[in-house]
C-alpha cells in the first residue's frame, strides 16, 4: 500500500510542476505544417466534390448549371470506369508482388560476402534514380520494340519469335517497367533490415542444419516483416498514382487496356475538357485511396513505434 | 568461421548477375547515345562502333537543355529546402514533446500522401490558371513541397527520436530558447538524417512527372517534360532519344551514387532498428 503511494506521488508532482528544461508550446511548431497540409488536402477535395455535381466544360461555356448526380450516373454507366479501377489495383498488386519477392531474395543474396559487393549494389539501385519518363521511353523503344528492340533480338536468336509487348501484353509491359523502377527501393529497405539480423541467430540456424533456403524462409523473411510493411505502404502510395509510364508508352491503350484511374481522369479532364465528369472520377479515386489508406495506416501504425 | 565472413561464390554470382541485368537498360541507353541513328536501330545490335558525339551536339542545338535542367534544379532544391524548414519544427515538437495527438497527427499526415494527385488535379489546375501560376516554377515548388511534406516530417521525426531527449532538456535548462535549441543543439547532431531526408526529397521531386507534365508547358518545364516531348511519334530517333535521356538522368544518377549510403539510412522510416 505504502509502496504504491510512494510510487505514484513523484509521478503526480512531476506532472504538476513544469518539467525541468521548460515545457514547449508545440502548437506554433507543428501548426504551419499541419495547416498547410490541411488546406492542401481539404480545399481541393471540397472543390473536386463541388465540380463533380455541376456541369462544367472548359471549352464550352454553354454547358453549365447544377448536375446533381448525373456526372456520377454517366460515369458508372461507362465500362471504362470499372475497368480502370481493375487496372489500378492489378498494377499495384503485381508490382508489389514482384518487388517484394525479388527484393527479399536479392537482399538475402547481398548479405553474403563477395568481391565487388559495393559496386554491384550501386548498379542494382540505379534504376530508382531514373525518372519515369526516361525509363518508359528506353524500355518502350530500345528494349521492347518488336523489330529493332534488344529483347526482340534475343528472343529471335533463341528461336522464340518476337513478342510485340505493347500490343500483345500491354499491361504486363507497363508492370515490367514499373517493377524495374521500384525493385531497387524494396531491395534497399529490405537489405537494411537484414543487416540488423544478429549473427547468433544465423549461426544457430546453420548449426541446426538449415540450408540457405530454409534460413531465408524461416529466419530472414520473418525478420524483414516490419520493413516489408514499410515497402508495401510506400509503394502503394506511389503506385496508385502511376501516370508517366502510361502516358509515354501506351497512352492508356490499346483500347483501354492500360487505362488506370489516374489516366482516365487525365483523359476526361485535360483531353475532353469535361471537368464535371473528371471530378466525379476524382472523387472515386479519393474514395478508393481512402479505403486502402484506412487498411494500410492501421496495419503500419501498429507495426511502427511512434 | 561464421556465414557472414566467408566468401559465398554462389550468392555472389547470382547477386552480380542480377545487378548487371538491372543496370543493363541504363548501360544500353548510354551506349546507344554514342551511336549514329542507323547504328542505333540496327539488328543485330552493333556492339563495336566508332563513338559519335553528334547526338549530344544536336540536342544542345535543338532544345534548350540547360533551361530544362535549371528548372529541374530550382524546383527540386527549392521545394526540398522549404519542406525541411516547415518540417523541422513540427518533427522537433512531435519527437521531443509528444502529446496524445502526436500519433494521430503523424498517421493523418501520411494519409494525406495517399490522396491521389489525380483526384485533385482539376481544382488545382483551374486554381493555378486563375492566379496565373500555370507554367511557373512557383507552382511546381508549391506542389512538390506539399507533396513531400508528410514524408519529410515522418523521416525527420524518426531521426529526431534517436537523439537523447536529455540533450534537448539540458540546453533548455541552460536557457536556450526553442530556436536556439533546434539550430545550435539539435541540427548539428542530426545533420546526417537531414541530409538523407533532403536527398530522398530531391530525387522524388526531380523525377516527379505528374504535376510537371500537367502544370507546365514551356517556361517552367523540367527535365521530365523535356524527355516526354521525345515520345511523340516522329520516327526512330533512338540515338538522340538516348542522348537526351542520358543528359536528363545523369545529374541525379551521379548524385544518387554519391549519396547512396546516406539515402539508405533515411529510407527505412524507423522500421529498422
Amino acid at each position: 500500500m505504502s509502496t504504491a503511494a510512494a510510487a505514484t506521488v513523484p509521478a503526480g508532482t512531476r506532472k504538476g510542476r513544469p518539467r525541468a528544461g521548460g515545457q514547449v508550446s508545440t502548437l506554433p511548431l507543428v501548426g504551419p505544417a499541419v495547416v498547410l497540409l490541411l488546406i492542401f488536402s481539404l480545399v481541393p477535395l471540397a472543390a473536386t466534390l463541388y465540380f463533380s455535381v455541376i456541369r462544367y466544360n472548359l471549352v464550352n461555356p454553354l454547358i453549365h448549371g447544377f448536375a446533381g448526380l448525373s456526372n456520377y450516373r454517366f460515369l458508372f454507366a461507362d465500362p471504362a470506369l470499372l475497368y480502370s479501377l481493375f487496372v489500378s489495383v492489378l498494377l499495384v498488386l503485381e508490382v508489389l508482388a514482384i518487388t517484394v519477392i525479388f527484393g527479399a531474395i536479392l537482399a538475402s543474396l547481398f548479405e553474403a560476402r563477395f568481391p565487388g559487393r559495393g559496386i554491384a549494389r550501386v548498379l542494382m539501385i540505379s534504376p530508382f534514380f531514373v525518372m519515369p519518363t526516361v525509363s518508359a521511353l528506353i524500355w518502350k523503344n530500345l528494349l521492347m520494340h518488336p523489330v529493332n528492340g534488344f529483347i526482340a533480338w534475343i528472343t529471335r536468336g533463341l528461336g522464340l519469335g518476337v513478342i510485340d509487348f505493347f500490343t500483345d501484353l500491354p499491361l504486363t509491359s507497363v508492370v515490367i517497367i514499373v517493377a524495374w523502377q521500384w525493385l531497387p527501393f524494396a531491395f534497399l529497405i529490405l537489405l537494411t533490415a537484414l543487416q540488423s539480423l544478429d549473427e547468433e541467430t544465423r549461426e544457430a540456424a546453420s548449426i541446426d542444419g538449415a540450408g540457405p533456403v530454409r534460413t531465408f524462409l524461416f529466419i530472414e523473411v520473418p525478420h524483414m516483416g516490419r520493413a516489408i510493411s514499410v515497402v508495401v505502404m510506400m509503394e502503394t502510395i506511389f503506385l496508385l498514382g502511376i501516370f508517366a509510364e502510361i502516358y509515354v508508352t501506351t497512352s492508356g491503350g490499346p483500347g483501354i487496356a492500360t487505362t488506370n484511374l489516374t489516366f482516365l481522369i487525365y483523359q476526361r479532364a485535360l483531353l475532353a475538357f469535361n471537368v464535371g465528369g473528371a471530378s466525379a472520377a476524382g472523387v472515386i479515386a479519393i474514395i478508393l485511396a481512402n479505403i486502402l489508406a484506412a487498411f494500410l495506416v492501421r496495419a503500419i501504425g501498429k507495426r511502427l513505434e511512434i | 568461421m561464421s556465414a557472414r565472413t566467408r566468401v559465398q561464390p554462389v550468392a555472389g554470382t547470382l547477386a552480380w548477375l542480377a545487378s548487371l541485368l538491372m543496370f543493363f537498360p541504363i548501360f544500353w541507353m548510354f551506349l546507344t547515345s554514342f551511336k549514329t541513328e542507323v547504328e542505333a536501330i540496327a539488328t543485330p545490335p552493333e556492339l563495336v562502333f566508332w563513338p559519335t558525339f553528334e547526338n549530344y551536339r544536336d540536342i544542345f542545338q535543338r532544345a534548350d537543355y540547360v533551361a530544362f535542367a535549371i528548372n529541374s534544379v530550382i524546383v527540386s532544391f527549392g521545394s526540398t529546402v522549404i519542406a525541411i524548414l516547415l518540417a523541422v519544427p513540427a518533427a522537433f515538437a512531435m519527437a521531443f514533446y509528444p502529446t496524445e495527438r502526436t500519433r494521430g497527427t503523424l498517421l493523418w499526415m501520411l494519409s494525406t500522401k495517399m490522396l491521389p494527385p489525380v483526384g485533385v488535379l482539376v481544382p488545382i489546375y483551374l486554381f493555378a490558371r486563375d492566379v496565373d501560376l500555370l507554367d511557373t516554377r512557383t507552382a511546381l515548388v508549391i506542389m512538390y513541397t506539399l507533396m513531400n511534406l508528410p514524408i519529410v516530417v515522418w523521416m525527420l521525426f524518426t531521426f529526431f527520436k534517436e537523439t537523447p531527449k536529455a540533450i534537448i532538456e539540458a540546453s533548455r535548462i541552460d536557457g536556450a530558447n526553442v530556436g536556439q535549441t533546434i539550430f545550435l543543439v539539435l541540427l548539428p547532431l542530426v545533420m546526417p538524417g537531414i541530409a538523407s531526408t533532403a536527398l530522398l526529397n530531391i530525387i522524388l521531386s526531380w523525377n516527379e512527372a505528374f504535376w510537371s507534365l500537367n502544370l507546365t508547358a514551356h517556361n517552367a518545364a523540367p527535365l521530365t517534360a523535356f524527355i516526354a516531348s521525345f515520345s511523340a511519334p516522329e520516327g526512330l530517333f533512338w540515338a538522340k532519344l538516348s542522348a537526351a535521356s542520358t543528359l536528363a538522368i545523369a545529374p541525379i544518377l551521379v548524385f544518387g551514387w554519391i549519396s547512396q549510403r546516406q539515402l539508405v539510412r533515411g529510407l527505412t522510416f524507423g522500421a529498422v532498428k
